[in-house]
């Protein structure tokens, strides 16, 4: 019994970066878990990807500026430049006739070069790929302090908009007509959307925060039809991940953040595999 | 003007730089039950929109007399609503009290027990608590009636009610909306069936060519217009001239 709660326990009873990698974990799973179910239903799972990559220039920026890894200079750049593109792409769309997720492809990739062009013309390859991939055993106080200030945010808001985010997905016309403003929720939700990745991109890098809450998200809406448990089964997904991916790493000497993107999807797998609506139940259950 | 009309004065559309339909003139009286009819394309859900302000006009005026736009309900076509969204019938019908809760309002006791007697009038006071993608065509529209029952709206401006319904749930439906009538709201249908159309509403507009035909029913759908409003289409699809 000592040996196995060892294995379990012990690498955050002895070392306090695995302990502040757990409590980021648990911060990143808490805030994104629900985003991305809410992403998911909107049918806009891939603009959480390209957001991924839409905010990299403005947190290479901020890493420049501020001369190294730091998440408030990262984030806030992080927050601006994906705000934008969330911006521009919606102007677009409205002013031309190529739909939302068109453009965003092409200010995301845009935006992708941007980023990794400033961070390797004036940081090295080691800057680079921890911008990209994240360092989660390196996170210090402050930024986890930032990451719960961003998971308190993002849980206040959702609650906050909560019914007109949900008409809004449901029945957009009526909502118009009904005369609320769905395009300005729809644009908070890109900001929870951002500041999440943001929250997550110290954690496991630009290229994976979206992991955090896409694929514990798919993963609950195999588990619940109902939309408050798939939030928080979603939240618990991403924590139980964390949780797992950081002991594998301790344990086998694998990198932090792909294995708790990796357990992510072992979870999603095993679910598929187990889950009423995986793939026993064929088409006959659409979630 | 009597309060509660409803005016377009020589209205006209434009959507992707081609006309919808242009100098559209008359007006919906406060009251009255009136059909929007017209072959596919003609601009009938458009006339709604524009109705409610949701197109902009190219051309022309739309007047409210009197009217705030929460004094419209409005019924979408089933096809542009999110079925497999998570929602039970319950909070779904709630959604039609907007105006009364708003963004962050609560639901009331009241407006519970309000939204559990529109489905009880739609005859879905059983399935108050299942999720809507378990829900057949036609109940879902039952359920989209229940909304709009919630919304206790002056104007009730329905797109395309009763397409792909049996005979009973139209019965049923077509009845809960004579009843609106009777109650003194105004009805605005986007109708494809001419015979209920004939049958259960006294005006009718008919738009055909860009251009619409306004009236009382009887004498609007004639066998000339009705021939001119829906073979007018045949040119844009020359396959179908064989």
């Amino acid at each position: 019994m000592s040996g196995l709660f060892s294995v379990l326990w012990g690498p955050f009873a002895d070392f306090g970066f695995m302990r502040r990698a757990l409590v980021a974990c648990v911060t990143l799973g808490m805030g994104a878990g629900p985003v991305g179910v809410m992403l998911q239903l909107r049918r806009m799972s891939l603009i959480g990807d390209a957001m991924s990559h839409a905010i990299l220039p403005g947190a290479a920026i901020g890493f420049l500026l501020a001369g190294g890894l730091s998440l408030t200079a990262m984030g806030l750049g992080g927050i601006g430049a994906g705000l934008g593109v969330a911006l521009l792409a919606g102007l677009v769309s409205r002013r031309t006739h190529l739909a939302e997720d068109a453009s965003f492809a092409s200010f995301y990739l845009t935006s992708l070069a941007l980023g990794v062009l400033i961070v390797s013309a004036r940081g090295s390859n080691i800057d680079l790929l921890h911008v990209l991939f994240g360092t989660i055993l390196a996170i210090d106080g402050p930024a986890l302090y930032l990451m719960g200030g961003i998971t308190t945010l993002s849980l206040g808001l959702l609650a906050v908009i909560w019914r007109p985010l949900v008409m809004e997905c449901v029945d957009p016309g009526f909502m118009r007509m009904s005369g609320a403003r769905g395009g300005l929720y729809h644009m908070v939700f890109l900001f929870l959307v951002v500041i999440n990745l943001v929250a997550g991109f110290e954690a496991l890098g630009t290229l994976m925060s979206v992991g955090m809450m896409m694929v514990p998200a798919a993963t609950a809406r195999l588990w619940t039809r109902r939309l408050l448990p798939m939030m928080a089964l979603s939240a618990l997904v991403g924590m139980g991940a964390g949780l797992v991916g950081l002991l594998v790493s301790y344990h086998c000497h694998l990198a932090a953040g792909p294995s708790i993107i990796l357990t992510c999807s072992v979870l999603y797998i095993l679910s598929l595999l187990a889950s009423p609506a995986g793939i026993r139940a064929g088409n006959s259950l659409s979630l | 003007m009597i309060q509660g009309t409803i005016g377009l004065d020589n209205a006209g559309v434009v959507l992707n730089g081609a006309p919808v339909w242009q100098h559209v003139t008359g007006h919906f009286a406060a009251g009255s039950m009136t059909a929007i009819a017209g072959a596919n394309g003609a601009g009938k859900s458009t006339l709604l929109r524009a109705i409610l302000g949701e197109v902009p006009l190219a051309a022309g005026t739309i007047t409210l007399d009197g009217l705030h736009p929460r004094d419209f309900g409005y019924l979408p076509q089933a096809r542009k609503i999110d079925r497999a969204f998570p929602i039970s019938v319950a909070d779904m019908v709630l959604g039609g009290a907007w105006h009364r809760m708003g963004a962050f309002g609560g639901a009331t006791r009241a407006l519970r027990q309000r939204a559990a007697d529109a489905l009880d009038r739609v005859k879905l006071g059983q399935q108050a608590g299942r999720m809507i993608d378990a829900l057949s065509a036609g109940q879902f529209q039952r359920l989209l009636f229940a909304r709009l029952l919630m919304t206790d709206a002056r104007v009730m401006m329905l797109d395309e009610p009763f397409t792909a319904l049996d005979a009973p749930t139209t019965q049923d439906l077509l009845g809960l909306v004579c009843e609106w009538h009777e109650q003194g709201r105004t009805i605005i249908a986007v109708l494809h069936d001419m015979h209920q159309i004939r049958r259960c509403f006294p005006h009718v507009v008919l738009l055909s060519g860009g251009r619409a035909v306004w009236g009382e029913t009887a004498r609007i759908l004639t066998p000339a217009t009705l021939r001119q409003a829906y073979d007018g289409m045949q040119p844009r699809w020359p396959d179908t001239d064989a």
